[in-house]
């Protein structure tokens, strides 16, 4: 359960993001998570909500994650594939010897801010 | 508005990371992260490698527990360094508090530091340390099934520790199926088979962590 820890780091960057461009609020924010990595999509929207209430500038912002399904490379036939987080084995050669091309990221894609008025250009 | 940020979530603490990998470069250090289950023998198989290794390597250890300093201890009437890190209730070791025990170490005298993260399958595997290894040991009594449970620490493990397979005849351990499954993961992972008490399996591990440590 270290959700909430990433989740404290989302909202450090976001509310940072969003007074830098001195919004008034913020309306959504989108992650995008490797199905690689520990993070547990439930969790996530769990340790948002905690968050919110904590955080004025986050009190109406609306969570989206993106879940990245994980591809690879088989480093012995070439062949790039998708595949689930238990089978890391090329489908087409049986190949062991593979990279990782996607699926860990845990990346803060892009945020939606109210400012006030239309200043925006 | 839309604001792209493109950031890495974990930014602060993967560039700490990079700063510590840098300064375990410059003084030759080599790291090792140690993950498994509580209660799976890592303190044991710490003890075991450095017996093995003290020989040629100088080496550390640092101990992250959630409280006490019981590991530590029993590091420590070995003769060898131990900091403790007390995480305070988090369940993983994060590259701040990795830091504040490296600058207590003499960096410029050491070989090897082998990091006993937290007990736990899944937090520490999505943090980086800094470390040049990441390696887990399962022990026999957890069962054969925990590949399948938790992926992602059998994934970024660079090697495997299966421990306490002297108590395989009590346990229904399916070490084939076990394999199997590690091997699906993470195909290029070595197996090691220890009996970190016993003496058992434990050359054959520290002599692969040694040719590690020199060639880096």
């Amino acid at each position: 359960m270290h959700e909430l820890g990433i989740m404290t780091g989302v909202a450090d960057s976001v509310v940072t993001a969003a007074r830098n461009a001195n919004a008034l609020s913020v309306e959504q924010v989108t992650l995008r998570v490797g199905e690689m990595t520990e993070a547990i999509e439930d969790a996530l929207f769990f340790a948002f909500d905690v968050i919110k209430e904590s955080e004025p500038l986050l009190a109406h912002a609306e969570l989206k994650v993106v879940m990245v399904t994980p591809l690879s490379r088989c480093l012995e036939c070439g062949a790039e594939y998708e595949h689930d987080r238990f089978h890391m084995l090329c489908p087409e050669c049986n190949g062991s010897f593979t990279q990782l091309l996607r699926g860990r990221e845990l990346q803060i894609d892009n945020i939606e801010v109210e400012l006030p008025d239309e200043e925006e250009e | 508005m839309r604001i792209d940020l493109k950031q890495p979530i974990l930014d602060k603490n993967d560039k700490l990371a990079a700063e510590l990998r840098q300064r375990f470069a410059e003084n030759h250090v080599y790291v090792v992260d140690l993950l498994a289950s509580p209660g799976s023998g890592k303190t044991s198989t710490i003890l075991a490698t450095i017996e093995a290794l003290r020989d040629e390597f100088n080496i550390a250890v640092i101990e992250g527990d959630i409280a006490s300093s019981v590991d530590a201890e029993k590091i420590k009437s070995q003769g060898i360094a131990a900091v403790q890190i007390n995480t305070g209730g988090a369940c993983h070791l994060e590259s701040a508090m990795l830091k504040r025990a490296i600058d207590v170490l003499d960096l410029e005298r050491l070989d090897l530091i082998i990091i006993e993260n937290v007990g736990n399958l899944v937090c520490p595997t999505d943090f980086d340390l800094g470390e040049n290894i990441k390696v887990m040991i399962l022990s026999v009594p957890e069962g054969h099934d925990k590949p399948l449970k938790y992926p992602g620490v059998f994934q970024i493990a660079e090697a495997v520790i299966l421990n306490k397979v002297d108590t395989m005849p009590v346990f229904d351990f399916d070490e084939e199926a076990f394999n199997d499954s590690v091997h699906q993961l993470n195909p290029q992972a070595p197996i090691f088979r220890l009996a970190a008490t016993k003496d058992q399996g434990v050359a054959e591990w520290a002599d692969w962590l040694a040719e590690r440590i020199r060639q880096a």
